[in-house]
């Protein structure tokens, strides 16, 4: 193998399991760090650099960071890398004179954003600063999107919705609420603006056509039905309540039902529990709350007596799974008897008010044909972001979406190529302190991971705005912070310094280190002192080393970064240096870092 | 050393051996010596030799002396018994161990000081009493602990660290320990665990007293351009003449070797040492030849490695002095002291 190239931004970053996994990147170790000393405030401003909204994120956030985290390949659970994002959110101090702001002179360029969700709402800030005028239409009459008519309070409270979304708005957006934008052409044509972000999401909940489908006014659609719950019009539902689809609105839909009064809540699954969408805590809290979650059951017809509702039928399945895919057949019927069923299957994009001909081409599925890099539809200053341009993923999708709409929306108005991305980089800073002294927390801490605790089973169901995770207490905070294995101080090396004395490679706990004749990578992988047979984990390789011309490799699998290596290497050939990933936003703004 | 303990949490794939322990169940406290320390490899290299060879802790006794050699036996097998004892007394007590108790397994670590200073003599007669040991010398031609004078060790010419040349003649104890009698004589290196951790095996299957010389460098004291001892000089000048492979007696022989250059020892517990590579001219159960052989390479500049000479029928000092085979303490107490008639009675054979 080459020498790896630890100068590029990709290969440190790669080790941060948790940050390369993050969409919005966001330096996880660095506010974890952070929060252990006690400094909230700039803990969450790094958090905000990346995914603008910590304080939602860090309730609702669907943590790609957890399942890649280091730590469970090293004791079997992530970090509660969510939880401790709250923490900071909850204990910060003021940050509202922290937050950029709009300069007074305006560049003279017009952005229009369609739909005030978390795609639009990133996008307006990062091209606030930078002196755009930014006006977002908005169908209904307040900002959020999903975020906030999807998400029920008792999950999300509205003050830290209405206090991040504030953060944006009050650098000077012009809100047009109540506006649904009704013809694209129309505002195209206007002249009004440089430049069109679409970030209207997915807002159509997938029907289910069956026998019985349209003759019963007790059968919604999830996202109405909790749009409607949100806005008051909806403040009771059935005692005997079926939900069809296990993905997180079927998750809010079960739990605010609950809360309306229903006494029994079933949620109806046709897979097995392995390929449920919702992520496993969601499932978790709704077990907990009394939800029964059914398996195997694919409905065939709702049941109605004298135009009443009565139940549901369904096919029964069995399931094996053969070579890693679900295999299903038919083994019989049956009927669940209920008052009121709520479909959450999942939801379509709509763009009934997109015109065809504008020069903005329609793909597979009727969905715009959108760049994956620029964000830009066929039609030069045309954006999307969100659900809208793929199809349904997530909050941080969605905001990373908005930051590189942003890039390109500036590029753009900039006249420069929108395909001209700002470069990554990667600065690297010795953490060393003294002889055995670490700007970080070294030591391996083996603490479990802490278990949220939850509002008691009757007082949480008293109304929707309770919320039921009572956040981390100061003593579960410095137990969690120290799980964190500082993925992003690196293991440095200097091949000309290195004396071959194997020191380095006798105190590792786990194994990572090899001195060896090169080869091949899958060769070399079998060679190590512990077989590296995780692939999506790099190795690192040296030069060749001056005594015997061997390399050093690293396999990074799971490394506690601990540093012992660079403690027991006599000639500093090691040393733990602090990886900082700078990830550039529109303007190229240098990543908020705390030193 | 470090100011935190090595974190237990270990490689997901560490394998177990036949006991049923992993390699780290066989380390001991975390390493106090200087970061760099050639005989912390020793020890690693001990450490994978116990675990190869699936002994369980408590049936090994560690032994040392002074030096930063003797404070080795901390940093591996926890769970084993140990004595540290006065400066170059290790040979006598695990002399007196041995002879009390001849069923576990001993391992005796010392440095150049400690075995060829003032502790020579005890060497020499442990040796002579063919004691069943494993002897470990760390050799790295300084006392580091005194802050890296020379030691009996250090080759005539070679460099202290403040540039003086030593004028004395070194003494090497693999000749030693061959003009002595001893049964089993390796030299190995610190920094190539591919031959050391085969001959460490091997000399704790061998019955009788298995000597190894490992050149261990001192970082601090002695790793400068000029010495003899250092990382980048050892590895120049090294010349492996027979590399041993350890085979369990339980085990086929599975590696293909050239018929031509192997010759096969068997040792007392039938495992066996497949000895290749051995040099045209050399024969390793030649005592004399071996002698003669490894002064021809030193006075050519060289280092000469690997399983220097092998005893195939050694007996050891139970054998000899013809002692009860059980363990002192498992004996029942009229045994071990059957009285002061039977002292009578023995002390009138005498008048």
């Amino acid at each position: 193998m080459r020498p790896t190239d630890v100068g590029h931004p990709d290969y440190f970053h790669r080790v941060v399991d948790c940050q390369w996994a993050c969409p919005a990147h966001t330096n996880v170790p660095e506010y974890i760090r952070l929060i252990a000393q006690g400094r909230f405030t700039e803990a969450y401003l790094v958090n905000r650099a990346s995914n603008v909204f910590p304080g939602i994120l860090g309730r609702t956030c669907d943590r790609p960071c957890e399942p890649a985290c280091r730590r469970t390949r090293v004791d079997g659970t992530p970090v509660a890398i969510c939880r401790l994002k709250r923490v900071a959110a909850d204990h910060r101090d003021e940050v509202a004179h922290l937050i950029p702001t709009a300069p007074s002179e305006k560049n003279g360029k017009k952005v229009a954003l369609i739909g005030a969700g978390p795609a639009s709402l990133t996008v307006a800030n990062d091209l606030m600063p930078l002196g755009y005028a930014v006006t977002i239409f908005e169908k209904l009459p307040r900002a959020g999107g999903l975020m906030r008519i999807n998400i029920p309070s008792f999950r999300l409270p509205e003050p830290v919705l209405d206090e991040e979304i504030g953060y944006i708005v009050n650098m000077g957006v012009e809100m047009r609420f109540g506006t649904p934008v009704t013809s694209l052409k129309a505002l195209l044509d206007s002249g009004e603006f440089d430049a069109v972000f679409v970030g209207s999401g997915a807002p159509r909940g997938k029907e289910l056509d069956i026998p019985g489908r349209r003759d019963s006014d007790q059968i919604f659609l999830g996202i109405e039905w909790l749009e409607s719950v949100h806005f008051g019009h909806v403040d009771s539902v059935g005692s005997h309540v079926v939900i069809i689809g296990v993905g997180n609105t079927a998750m809010d839909c079960c739990r605010s039902a609950k809360r309306l009064g229903a006494t029994d809540v079933k949620v109806v699954a046709r897979k097995t529990r392995k390929y449920f969408k919702a992520s496993p805590w969601e499932l978790e809290d709704a077990e907990e709350e009394g939800v029964e979650i059914l398996e195997n059951l694919q409905p065939i017809r709702f049941v109605l007596e004298q135009g009443r509702l009565v139940g549901m039928e369904f096919d029964r399945f069995r399931s094996i799974e053969v070579d890693g895919t679900l295999q299903q057949e038919v083994v019989g019927r049956e009927i669940i008897p209920c008052d009121t069923v709520i479909l959450a299957i999942g939801q379509d994009n709509a763009f009934p008010w997109i015109e065809r001909g504008i020069g903005l081409e329609f793909g597979k599925w009727d969905m715009p044909v959108v760049d994956r890099t620029t964000f830009m539809s066929t039609r030069p200053g045309v954006f999307f972001g969100g659900d809208a341009a793929f199809g349904p993923a997530n909050i941080i999708w969605a905001v990373e979406h908005g930051h590189q709409a942003a890039i390109s929306i500036h590029n753009h108005c900039q006249g420069v190529p929108v395909t001209e991305r700002p470069p990554r980089g990667v600065t690297l800073t010795s953490t060393k302190m003294g002889l055995h002294e670490w700007a970080y927390s070294n030591n391996y801490d083996p603490s479990g991971r802490q278990k949220m605790q939850h509002v008691e089973m009757p007082l949480r169901f008293q109304n929707m705005t309770t919320e039921v995770e009572k956040g981390f207490t100061a003593e579960q905070t410095r137990t969690e912070v120290e799980r964190c294995l500082n993925c992003d101080v690196q293991t440095h090396f200097t091949d000309s310094l290195c004396i071959e004395c194997d020191a380095c490679i006798d105190i590792c706990p786990v194994d990572c280190l090899t001195i060896t004749p090169n080869g091949e990578e899958a060769d070399l992988r079998t060679r190590l002192m512990a077989p590296a047979d995780n692939t999506d984990q790099p190795i690192f390789v040296s030069g060749q080393l001056k005594q015997t011309g061997r390399v050093m490799v690293k396999d990074e699998n799971v490394c506690l970064h601990c540093g012992l290596c660079a403690e027991r290497c006599p000639t500093f050939a090691w040393d733990m240096r602090r990886a900082v990933i700078d990830l550039p936003h529109a303007g190229a703004a240098v990543a908020l870092v705390t030193r | 050393m470090t100011y935190i303990a090595k974190p237990k949490v270990h490689h997901p794939a560490l394998q177990k051996n036949a006991i049923g322990l992993v390699r780290r169940d066989y380390e001991g406290s975390v390493t106090t010596l200087c970061a760099g320390c050639g005989h912390d490899s020793v020890t690693a290299a001990i450490i994978q030799a116990f675990w190869e060879l699936s002994v369980h802790p408590h049936r090994v006794a560690k032994l040392s002396g002074i030096g930063c050699s003797s404070k080795t036996p901390t940093y591996f097998l926890r769970e084993a018994h140990g004595f540290n004892g006065v400066h170059g007394r290790m040979p006598a007590l695990v002399t007196g161990a041995n002879a009390a108790n001849g069923d576990l397994l001993y391992i005796g670590v010392s440095g150049d000081g400690d075995s060829l200073s003032i502790g020579l003599g005890q060497l020499c007669h442990a040796i002579r009493r063919n004691v069943n040991a494993l002897y470990v010398l760390e050799n790295n031609g300084v006392y580091g602990l005194t802050k890296g004078q020379f030691s009996a060790s250090a080759d005539p010419g070679s460099l202290s660290k403040r540039g003086e040349a030593n004028t004395m003649e070194a003494i090497d104890g693999c000749l030693l320990a061959l003009t002595m009698g001893a049964t089993f004589v390796a030299r190995s290196f610190s920094g190539d665990k591919e031959q050391l951790v085969p001959l460490l095996k091997a000399g704790l299957a061998h019955k009788g007293f298995a000597f190894i010389s490992i050149v261990s460098p001192c970082v601090t004291f002695n790793d400068h351009e000029g010495s003899t001892k250092s990382y980048a000089y050892t590895r120049e000048h090294m010349v492996e003449v027979v590399e041993a492979d350890f085979v369990m007696p339980t085990k086929a022989i599975t590696t293909q070797y050239d018929p031509g250059t192997t010759r096969s020892v068997t040792l007392h517990d039938g495992s066996r040492v497949q000895l290749t590579k051995v040099a045209d001219d050399y024969d390793p159960t030649d005592r004399d030849r071996a002698y003669g052989y490894v002064r021809e390479k030193h006075k050519a500049g060289q280092i000469v490695t690997g399983l220097l000479y092998i005893a195939p029928d050694s007996s050891d000092m139970h054998e000899q002095a013809n002692t009860v085979a059980a363990p002192l303490h498992d004996l029942p107490y009229e045994t071990l002291c059957p009285g002061s008639a039977a002292l009578d009675k023995l002390q009138t054979r005498f008048r």
